[in-house]
């Protein structure tokens, strides 16, 4: 296991940041923390860096199998890229890569040439072998980003932390630089964690995405497990927009508005109340009722331009619903505004309500 | 020239922002709720070394140059009884000095507070030869010796000085008169407005200007009523630090002041008098009170900051 | 970085010049013409003022009045309490800004008030308090003096003196600029493997070297221009505990009024190179402070 973390809690005063929270990340793995503004998935990253403690007497952190709690922060080997960088500002790029290995103590310091060969090579990895002499001010940001992931790897570190890597860049140079580390993770292989609240880059880029609410784990997954069988509610409305019916288990169907899906789990159990969840892109939509359950709605706006046709609609019970179509079935149901459509749900995602007590 | 804010030669509270004493989780992911901290823990967990060593040291050294005398003060005007110490200080020798230090004092900060605003306004919104000179010549008063500037004064207000011999046949006399504090006062206070207005001058936004000439508002009305209320709170706290930095001036006042009891005595004059009488209990007692006044002004100019910044932030 | 910082202060200009936010051109120079004859009367005039009566009696009067045994041992006595003070005020000042700056505790404020406080003491108080401390009559005063130690009329009390009006200066330079850079670069080099040493002196001290002299500068210049409270503790003893400022007073009021212009052009001196070497730094410290640009740009 590259890294554990065993039920690690952590407080600041009144508020806690993190509830008992354990997570393992394998050898070579990159796994993303995701979620919203204070959900605590920064506080664990700077946990597992060593930057902030553990409140005292919860859990563990180990690399590699080995207990790193205790030890300094300059000998855990982390390699963690800041937000903002926090480059030097008063160094050259080159010496800011150079950094972690000239403050080595004398014996492990590695001679000037061979300082001077690391450097490079990490620069030509992260493709800046010119800016070497410049100063970080005179980078642009996606440039920063890089000197500073180089100057991270300059150690040799056990692992790599990345906190929110994309944050500060604009949309283009953020889908570019996205890709390019997800090349470089798969050349390198570092077990590396990355914290963003961008469900998007989480999905793409990581191996795994640790989905986290409030300071606990929601769910630990695959992206395509994340989306597609999400754990809680929460992961629902956190990985994009959906639509939510008050809907009813009853023998092995859920019945909501006035649809009803099949849902074998619940066959036997007695009848309860429950949330159902259907993603826009999982209606379908059509002119004609054609037999089926169906719910039956308006066209109230129509946004077309983009790889495929959103829909917003009324149903006739009243609540507003988001369709998604590709261009050709839009074109082929030939819709406007204000006309009348069937809506069948593809696949819903099912909740039953706690039982009240 | 690039200015920076609170860059001057203040030697009064500087005007740079004091962060709120809670701000505890100023982290990396400022999306954080930065909540206050008031449980177990003095100082939070972190992985920069030095604080015991540094924090050790700067109390320590704080404790021996100012915190122990300071409570020596107290405590010596604390070895008269309160009567005596009301005696010392309602004489009417040290109420007319206290009279005499506040009424100039407050004419001076009145004075620099006009011709401040005028001068920060002329350097923040105009540009004429020879500006980056006169703008860092602003701060002169700070720099040079207070001795020097007394003397300097004196000399040029003197019945045949440079500007004593034009003003002497008028019949106006400066040097030796209340005239002449409120001169020395005047010179001591006058970088403290400037230095306060020209940020707030500078971070003025233009476009609020253009709103209120779009409306129809004259430039008169547009200063009035636009860019003064927005300047106000700086204005005050300039004109409040030259009140208090001329409560306690000493050198450039002494030359020019003439030290004549009831008409020309200052407070800080009066208790160099009583040190040189070794009348020590009772210049601790009259030093009580000034200091006293210090704080208030201090406490008021804190109270405007807070203000001010409230206003900003709305 | 100043490139873009003068630009955007020029740009700021020209909005400005635009018809709808100034003012006519009269009043434009009716209120430069004010604020200048303010400045001239105020300002010029007493620093001309100083170097005139220097030098109202000659070149060889000038050089004759610093040349004396009096004013020579003022003049190191200055330069020997500025040569204490100035270093024990800057190592406390580093220490209070590292301690301040880049660690979260409570109480913190309170802790910056008090600092502050030599501030806003008037000079003559806090050469009283020295007075009331170490005097004959003081709570020390008698124990020390049993001991040979003198404070009170003794260079040790002017050093004192000068110590306390100068305490915040360093200090209060740092303080906001060290709080402005935050603490990202320190953390990233201990991650790095930097010694606590290390960091400070080759990520901090280069991002607050120009702050650090800045206030060294002004502290200099209180250190050697103080008046008020090393009057009070020093006695006025010619040639011993007579610094520069006191001297001139000494010999203002002998009304040996060349010489003490004389001596004090040298302070005033002393002045416009700080006014010089201050202006310089800022713009210097206002680079410092810029890296607000670094890090929230894109491509």
């Amino acid at each position: 296991m590259g890294i554990e973390v065993r039920n690690i809690t952590k407080t600041f005063g009144t508020f806690t940041a993190l509830r008992d929270v354990s997570l393992g990340v394998a050898t070579g793995e990159l796994v993303a923390l995701l979620g919203p503004s204070g959900s605590g998935k920064t506080t664990l990253l700077r946990i597992i860096a060593g930057l902030e403690e553990p409140d005292p007497g919860s859990g563990a952190i180990l690399f590699h199998d080995e207990e790193v709690a205790r030890q300094r922060v300059g000998s855990r080997q982390v390699g963690f890229v800041f937000q903002h960088y926090a480059l030097f500002r008063q160094m050259t790029v080159f010496e800011n890569v150079a950094f972690g290995l000239r403050v080595r103590p004398k014996r492990q310091r590695p001679s000037r040439n061979l300082v001077k060969y690391k450097v490079l090579r990490l620069l030509k990895l992260v493709q800046l072998e010119s800016m070497a002499n410049r100063y970080p001010h005179q980078l642009s940001g996606g440039q920063r980003q890089r000197v500073a992931l180089a100057r991270a790897l300059a150690i040799e570190p056990k692992v790599l932390l990345l906190d929110e890597p994309f944050g500060a860049l604009d949309a283009r140079v953020r889908q570019e630089l996205r890709q390019w580390l997800r090349r470089l993770h798969d050349e390198i292989h570092l077990t590396s964690v990355f914290v963003t609240h961008d469900q998007d880059e989480a999905l793409e880029l990581a191996d795994r995405v640790l989905v986290m609410n409030e300071g606990r784990i929601e769910q630990i997954g695959t992206p395509d497990e994340v989306f597609h069988r999400p754990a809680t509610e929460f992961v629902v409305k956190f990985l994009g927009q959906v639509n939510f019916f008050h809907g009813r288990l009853e023998g092995d169907k859920v019945h909501f508005s006035t649809l009803a899906w099949d849902w074998p789990e619940h066959a036997g159990a007695s009848a309860q109340p429950a949330r159902v969840f259907v993603r826009p892109h999982e209606l379908d939509v059509d002119v004609e009722r054609n037999g089926h359950l169906a719910l039956q709605a308006v066209v109230t706006r129509i946004h077309s331009a983009g790889p495929n046709v959103r829909l917003e609609l009324r149903a006739a019970s009243g609540e507003p619903l988001c369709a998604e179509l590709t261009q050709e079935r839009f074109r082929s149901l030939n819709l406007s505004v204000g006309n009348t459509v069937y809506v069948t749900p593809r696949d819903v995602t099912v909740f039953a309500d706690e039982a009240p007590k | 020239m690039g200015k920076t804010p609170g860059k001057t030669l203040l030697d009064k509270p500087a005007v740079a922002p004091k962060p709120p004493e809670f701000n505890f989780s100023q982290r990396a992911d400022s999306k954080q709720p930065q909540l206050p901290v008031r449980n177990m823990a003095l100082k939070q967990h972190s992985i920069l070394p030095g604080f015991g060593l540094t924090m050790g040291f700067t109390l320590f050294y704080l404790s021996l140059i100012v915190l122990i005398p300071l409570a020596g003060l107290l405590l010596k005007s604390a070895t008269i009884s309160w009567d005596q110490f009301y005696a010392a200080v309602t004489d009417p020798q040290v109420v007319a000095s206290y009279k005499i230090t506040f009424g100039a004092s407050l004419v001076a900060a009145s004075v620099n507070a006009v011709f401040g605003l005028a001068v920060a306004w002329v350097l923040v919104r105009y540009s004429f030869p020879g500006k980056n000179v006169i703008d860092a010549m602003v701060d002169l008063p700070f720099a040079m010796p207070t001795a020097v500037s007394g003397i300097a004064l004196t000399a040029l207000y003197a019945p045949n000085g440079w500007i004593g011999r034009w003003l002497d046949p008028l019949g106006i006399e400066v040097a030796y008169t209340q005239l002449g504090i409120m001169v020395a006062l005047t010179f001591i206070g006058l970088p403290f407005v400037v230095r306060t207005l020209q940020p707030a001058l500078e971070d003025l936004d233009v476009e609020i200007e253009e709103a209120a000439a779009s409306l129809g508002a004259t430039r008169l009305q547009t200063f009035v009523r636009v860019i003064f209320p927005a300047i106000m709170p700086a204005l005050l706290t300039g004109f409040a630090l030259a009140f208090a930095r001329a409560l306690g001036e000493y050198g450039s006042v002494v030359f020019i002041s003439g030290n004549l009891p009831m008409k020309t005595q200052i407070v800080p004059l009066l208790i160099m008098t009583k040190l040189e009488q070794y009348n020590y209990a009772e210049a601790a007692a009259i030093a009580v009170v000034a200091l006293g006044a210090s704080f208030a002004v201090l406490l008021f100019i804190n109270i405007m900051q807070w203000w001010s910044r409230r206003y900003a932030a709305a | 970085m100043v490139g873009t910082a003068t630009i955007k202060r020029t740009e700021n200009v020209r909005c400005r010049a635009a018809a709808a936010t100034t003012e006519s051109r009269w009043v434009r120079w009716l209120l430069i013409g004010v604020s200048l004859t303010f400045l001239g009367l105020f300002l010029a005039m007493p620093l001309a003022a100083v170097f005139a009566q220097a030098f109202s009696r000659g070149w060889a009067m000038y050089v004759r009045s610093l040349g004396d045994s009096d004013a020579l041992s003022a003049i190191r006595l200055t330069l020997l309490v500025a040569l204490i003070a100035v270093p024990v005020n800057t190592v406390f000042g580093v220490a209070a800004a590292w301690a301040i700056a880049k660690f979260q505790f409570f109480g913190k404020s309170v802790l910056i008030t008090l600092i502050d406080l030599p501030y806003s003491v008037s000079p003559v108080i806090s050469g009283l308090v020295l007075v009331l401390l170490f005097g004959r009559q003081g709570w020390l005063g008698p124990w020390l003096e049993a001991r040979g130690i003198h404070v009170v009329f003794a260079v040790s009390g002017i050093v004192l003196a000068t110590l306390f009006v100068t305490f915040p200066f360093v200090a209060r330079e740092l303080i906001p600029l060290m709080q402005a850079q935050g603490t990202e670069e320190e953390e990233a080099a201990r991650l790095l493997g930097a010694s606590g040493w290390q960091t400070f002196r080759r990520v901090t001290l280069p991002n607050i070297k120009w702050g650090l002299l800045y206030g060294v500068i002004l502290c200099n210049a209180r250190a050697m221009g103080e008046f008020g409270a090393v009057s009070v503790v020093s006695g006025h003893i010619r040639g011993e505990t007579n610094t520069m400022p006191l001297h001139v007073e000494v010999l203002y009021n002998e009304y040996n009024t060349t010489a003490a212009f004389a001596v004090a052009s040298l302070l005033a001196l002393l002045a416009l190179v700080t006014l010089v070497l201050k202006s310089v730094l800022q713009w210097k410290t206002g680079e410092q402070l810029a890296p607000e640009e670094q890090g929230y740009t894109g491509d």
